[in-house]
């Protein structure tokens, strides 16, 4: 076939959406749908949506996507992309195996792990990676957010009407983030700031009781039923080892999104494209095919 | 086929299972453990953990939106 597309995020749908009208034979695979902008709250900057949520948005791009006859895997995850000595690749995944002549990496980003004792044990039995989610099963608890960010300000105001304590744990000197939120989150009763905080153990027994924390190297227990993570985002590169990448793991691509391996292109959040946002990602992935499809007709010709 | 849905207003999983569901003309009883406390608990026995969403189809649980996996276990 022409393509594969790895992950069906905005920036791998809107690839789809475009290889369909270019008619090239391709198949989109991807582990979810939607990917991060699945799991966004409120979006107010998608050109034509002056307000929708993320769930909404990823429904319309589904219904795009379906107007079209595109096959697309969704549950299928990517495990490796090979290189062949005729400059084609294969991609293998956990159901299959597919031969291309190119493959567009849209694979996104996921979360930074925690990565201290308890926290691969208590996922999702009190550590959780999405406030939004699971936020209100901890209606009258106390938790903590471990982080300084926006994304740990936006989780802590998801929170604040919800717990009855928040720990908002924070490993530098002080919270960064926009103004606004970090003024709300100062002025709440609820809220403890525990700034140049270092999480150390997650505790529990079957489900989540503390958190241990060194605070200016001084050791605590923070009594809390839930733990929010949100501590940044990692590139999904890993299946695609063989091309460049920056110091921050993302794949790297020129303006026509091309890897150094040429056959290779990426786009959207796991690339070094500034702004991860939804649309620049689905700019991104219509972008990619563009250059695909122009990239395809020149080995066509040559060939 | 009993089906029981547990999840909350806002998790962006939760909407997409329900919309799955209903989409497929899959009709449902859906467990909002945000403000149903007794609900809550039962979802955590039932699963042994605490994400949502949680769907229970004929006594078999799966935890989050595996979507192959309901499709499989609905005949969809």
């Amino acid at each position: 076939m022409d393509l594969v597309i790895i992950g069906a995020g905005p920036a791998g749908i809107t690839a789809a959406i475009y290889a369909a009208r270019k008619s090239l034979d391709f198949v989109l695979l991807s582990k979810d749908l939607g990917g991060q902008a699945a799991l966004s709250s409120d979006v107010e900057n998608y050109t034509g949506y002056q307000f929708i949520t993320g769930p909404d948005l990823v429904s319309k791009f589904e219904e795009h996507l379906k107007q079209f006859n595109i096959r697309f895997h969704i549950g299928e995850q990517v495990r490796g992309v090979s290189k062949k000595a005729d400059a084609s690749f294969v991609v293998d995944s956990d159901k299959g195996s597919y031969e291309s002549r190119t493959v567009l990496v849209a694979s996104g980003r996921r979360p930074r792990w925690l990565d201290i004792p308890g926290d691969r044990e208590f996922r999702n039995k009190g550590v959780s990676y999405c406030a939004t989610c699971d936020g209100p099963l901890f209606s009258g608890k106390a938790v903590a957010i471990i982080g300084g960010g926006n994304s740990a300000l936006d989780a802590c105001l998801q929170m604040m009407p919800i717990a009855q304590k928040i720990y908002l744990v924070n490993v530098n000197p002080s919270l960064d983030g926009d103004e606004v939120m970090r003024r709300k989150v100062q002025e709440s009763p609820k809220v403890e700031i525990l700034n140049n905080a270092r999480s150390r153990e997650v505790l529990g027994d079957g489900f989540v009781k503390g958190l241990k924390v060194a605070v200016n190297g001084a050791e605590r227990e923070l009594s809390v039923e839930g733990v929010f993570v949100e501590i940044g985002s990692v590139p999904n590169n890993e299946m695609a080892d063989f091309v460049g990448k920056n110091p921050y793991g993302e794949i790297v691509v020129d303006h026509l999104n091309q890897t150094n391996v040429p056959g290779v292109f990426a786009a959207g959040d796991v690339t070094n494209v500034p702004e991860k946002q939804i649309i620049v990602a689905a700019g991104e992935g219509a972008k990619a095919v563009l250059g695909i499809f122009r990239y395809l007709s020149q080995r066509g010709q040559e060939s | 086929m009993a089906i029981k849905v547990y999840s909350t207003p806002t998790c962006p999983y939760c909407l997409r299972l329900k919309k799955y569901l209903s989409d497929e003309g899959v009709s449902f009883d859906n467990i909002d453990v945000a403000s149903d406390e007794p609900g809550l608990r039962e979802m955590v026995n039932v699963s042994g953990q605490m994400g949502v969403p949680v769907v229970v189809i004929d006594g078999e649980v799966i935890v989050g939106f595996d979507q192959a996996k309901i499709a499989q276990k609905l005949g969809i």
